[in-house]
């Protein structure tokens, strides 16, 4: 077993993992954050990604063991006190979502896009590309993440 | 969906990780960005009794310019932006993989796991690059057209890990590009072609239909289809044989024009 020590949404945890341990399940299972999504845990649907140091990871594709001492932000962090944040009331007003499996990836990743600057179009899609959503057709998705570029 | 269990090792230093490497042979893998490494642990396709992390070892984290070449250390990710003053590479770089899994992967991570379908192992192919790898036995540089033997093999012992890669910076006069077809963005290729030109000299560097980053010889006057004879792909549910055959000739010839038209 290894002890970590890992902040995650600015509250500390302390614990003992197992080295094979993925960061997804760690979120989940250990700490009980089961907003981080886990789809296909070969890093391809984008489901489970988060912020690790401020930069957009596949969680799946971590070892917990490789979060000690580091900086974690996933979905949970987003709303305030029962207001969602501006991007999730885009995808909210888009209608960028519907069963709702794929969206803490997406907004993960683009709260990353979004913090180094203002994308265009295509550098939204180009993200989008990491994602796999099977309800809505991604263009939503692309209008909510292009309006909340613009607020 | 989950790994077999594993030790797990952290060095910190490159004398600590070759020795961890020395004693566990390939009984252990080395863990970089884990772009690749992971999902095959997740599928059981791997099965080390070893997992060494790199990532702690924090002087391997770096890209220095010396005469003529760019030395990218094992732990830059695909997303760092000091790989924009290469040739060639920033034009395959959006090609690997996706945003979120750049800023994980490492340049030299997708080097050693040495997919024939990646677009970095051909870049340094075509740019006559080089790897530079670490033992306790010492260190030494491979030529990246020895490095790539076949699909997921190399050059590299059990032992050694990759320390950095060496990317020539591109002579005077040259022009390069590069062209892809995958199935979606970001997937790896169906076929893909990396071309240097200068004046009437060219290079061509085949990846995806061949089992290793290939240069061939092309005829400069009629370059895709000299490359298309020269080839023998394997078909596949998602593009015969015929049809790979006729992507080398029509991406040849697009990625040997755009070469010329950026050397003039």
């Amino acid at each position: 077993m290894i002890d970590l020590t890992v902040t995650v949404n600015g509250k500390a945890y302390r614990e003992s993992v197992e080295p094979r341990l993925l960061l997804s399940d760690f979120l989940r299972h250990s700490l009980g954050l089961t907003g981080t999504h886990v789809g296909c845990e070969h890093g391809v649907c984008g489901a489970c990604t988060v912020l690790l140091d401020g930069v957009s990871v596949r969680s799946c594709l971590l070892l917990a063991a490789q979060a000690d001492g580091r900086d974690l932000i996933t979905v949970e962090s987003l709303a305030e006190n029962g207001q969602l944040n501006s991007l999730q009331q885009a995808f909210h007003e888009c209608h960028a979502l519907q069963c709702g499996f794929c969206t803490p990836g997406i907004l993960m990743a683009a709260t990353d896009l979004l913090a180094r600057g203002t994308p265009t179009r295509p550098d939204i899609v180009d993200m989008l590309s990491g994602h796999l959503c099977r309800c809505t057709g991604y263009e939503p998705i692309v209008d909510a993440i292009e309006k909340a570029a613009r607020r | 969906m989950k790994a077999v269990a594993f030790r797990y090792e952290r060095p910190e230093t490159v004398d600590e990780a070759v020795a961890v490497l020395a004693e566990h042979g390939d009984e252990a893998k080395v863990l970089a960005g884990g772009q690749s490494l992971v999902p095959v642990l997740n599928m059981r396709l791997l099965r080390p009794s070893v997992v060494v992390d790199i990532n702690c070892v924090l002087s391997i984290d770096n890209v220095t310019r010396d005469n003529g070449s760019t030395r990218v250390g094992a732990l830059v990710r695909q997303a760092d932006p000091r790989l924009g003053e290469l040739p060639l590479v920033p034009e395959c770089l959006p090609h690997v993989g996706h945003f979120v899994t750049r800023n994980r992967g490492t340049v030299c991570g997708s080097i050693a796991h040495a997919d024939a379908a990646a677009e970095l192992p051909l870049a340094l192919t075509l740019l006559g690059g080089s790897v530079v790898a670490a033992s306790t036995r010492g260190r030494r540089e491979i030529a990246a057209a020895e490095f790539f033997v076949t699909h997921f093999t190399t050059e590299l012992a059990p032992d050694e890990l990759v320390l950095e890669t060496v990317w020539p910076t591109g002579a005077d006069g040259w022009g390069y590009a590069f062209e892809e077809l995958a199935q979606r963005r970001g997937d790896f290729a169906l076929c893909m072609v990396a071309a240097a030109a200068r004046g009437s000299e060219i290079r061509v560097a085949l990846g995806a239909v061949v089992d290793r980053p290939t240069l061939i010889e092309v005829d400069p006057g009629a370059p895709g289809e000299s490359a298309a004879a020269q080839v023998e792909p394997f078909g596949s549910l998602h593009a015969s044989a015929g049809y790979l055959r006729h992507l080398v000739r029509v991406l040849v010839d697009r990625a040997v024009a755009r070469a010329r038209e950026r050397a003039a």
